[in-house]
């Protein structure tokens, strides 16, 4: 299908974005990539009345390190996380998530600021900023906010942002000493929407996860950090503690059916993501063995 | 505000100027407006790959961006890429391989098949399906299509050894 007809501006500024924003409200959409808004759009879930182009913002591009924080601009294209030798460096969690996200051609133009605010629980970057612990930069007429990543998803499509703000850019701690990372999705497709999907962060010293951020995607209504991994922390895992997170963590998990997978094979597909994640975090492929999910 | 609005680009070298609706993608625009119809329009929302063309060099998903963005920028399709005899060798190994049949994916595929090719000398068949992943193809079962894009590599290689 096409969109349906709207307005266009492509604004110049942040502060003239804002204006437009404040002035139109729920009224407005704002357009960085449009990876997500242009299918939207097509397919009428959405009919903005204005459209506010910010694709002409550099102020809102580009990765820099501050001393010990990472700050990536909104703007910042998956194809620039994808190459850049500082999110190697500093958040190779991210940079291998990204290669999971639709496709090249989408790579081009699908920026992180807009996937963020579009909060689709089943993409992935938002549950990177979850387990990177990302402090997510907003800015509207009265200020700026600075929301903490598991304050800002708020539900299918929902975040803490509001009609009037702009997502302006997210800052990452940088990757501890001993940290490591895990990233795994099951998708019909490579590149396709996750069915289940897992990305952590983590600190292991001698064995031992002294730091662990599991962000479960795909499996409720927005990324997922679930208690039941709070186990596996700071102690030697046995394949009989990991097999009881697993399980705690199918209780915890509230996912949906769709036409794709019923809640429980979702729940099914979690579980086998926490084994596959804890085993190679800790280096102990034998480790769920014994703690099969079931 | 919904009125036509003036852009300015490069189609295939050539300077196009136009007045569009925000509401037109660019896909609809190179077609209805230019004639362009080598750039397919499959599912309108940037899943099957067949209007894939490249703007600023790199392609995107023609369907996924307004006329009005490309205001400026540069555009390039099929008829560009085939005109310049750019991607003869990947047409010809397309077509001595059967790696089409209905045509429908063809230029997407192709799009997306000299963008892989344009970054990595030699691909491995997985890469290969990585690159292709976003393009949908419903005929060919995209063996005949990988073992295409593979020889197109292979000889390009010999080529400038």
């Amino acid at each position: 299908m096409k969109a349906s007809a709207f307005a266009y501006a492509r604004v110049t500024s942040v502060d003239r974005a804002l204006e437009l924003l404040a002035a139109h409200g729920e009224k407005a959409k704002v357009l960085s990539g449009g990876q997500s808004l242009m299918p939207a759009m097509n397919l009428r879930l959405i009919a903005p009345e204005l459209v506010v182009d910010i694709g002409g913002l550099n102020e809102l591009r580009g990765i820099v390190v501050r001393r010990d924080v990472l700050r990536i601009g909104a703007l910042t294209r998956h194809v620039d996380l994808l190459n850049s030798s500082e999110i190697a460096a500093h958040a190779p969690l991210l940079a291998e998530a990204v290669t999971h996200v639709a496709h090249p051609a989408i790579r081009n133009r699908g920026t992180l600021g807009g996937s963020l605010a579009h909060a689709d629980p089943a993409s992935e970057l938002p549950a990177c900023m979850l387990a990177l612990d990302a402090t997510i930069l907003v800015r509207g007429g009265s200020g700026e906010r600075r929301i903490m990543a598991a304050d800002f998803f708020r539900g299918i499509f929902q975040t803490a942002l509001s009609a009037e703000e702009l997502l302006i850019a997210v800052e990452l701690p940088l990757a501890r000493r001993n940290s490591a990372h895990f990233f795994l999705e099951f998708a019909r497709r490579h590149g396709d929407y996750a069915i289940a999907g897992l990305a952590a962060q983590a600190v292991v010293e001698a064995g031992v996860a002294m730091d662990l951020r599991p962000a479960f995607f795909a499996v409720g209504d927005r990324p997922v950090m679930p208690k039941a991994a709070s186990r596996l922390v700071n102690t030697a895992v046995t394949p009989a503690l990991l097999s009881d997170a697993s399980t705690a963590l199918g209780e915890e998990l509230d996912p949906h059916d769709d036409q794709q997978a019923t809640a429980s094979m979702r729940r099914h597909l979690a579980k086998v993501l926490l084994v596959r994640c804890i085993s190679a975090l800790l280096g102990r492929p034998g480790l769920g063995v014994a703690g099969r999910a079931t | 505000m919904t009125a036509p609005l003036p852009i300015s680009l490069h189609v295939n070298g050539e300077r196009v100027d136009a007045h569009v609706l925000p509401r037109l993608n660019l896909a609809d625009f190179l077609r209805e407006h230019l004639h362009l119809t080598g750039t397919h329009v499959g599912c309108e929302h940037g899943v099957c790959g067949a209007c894939t063309v490249r703007v600023n060099d790199e392609i995107v998903r023609a369907c996924l961006i307004l006329a009005v963005q490309t205001d400026g920028m540069s555009v390039q399709t099929i008829e560009g890429l085939s005109d310049s005899g750019e991607v003869a060798d990947l047409q010809a190994a397309f077509r001595n391989r059967n790696a089409l049949q209905c045509g429908y994916c063809t230029p997407g595929m192709l799009m997306a098949a000299q963008d892989l090719l344009r970054q990595h000398g030699e691909p491995s068949r997985e890469r290969i399906r990585g690159h292709l992943s976003g393009n949908y193809c419903r005929c060919t079962g995209y063996q005949a299509i990988v073992d295409a894009v593979e020889a197109t590599a292979r000889s390009r290689r010999g080529r400038a050894a």
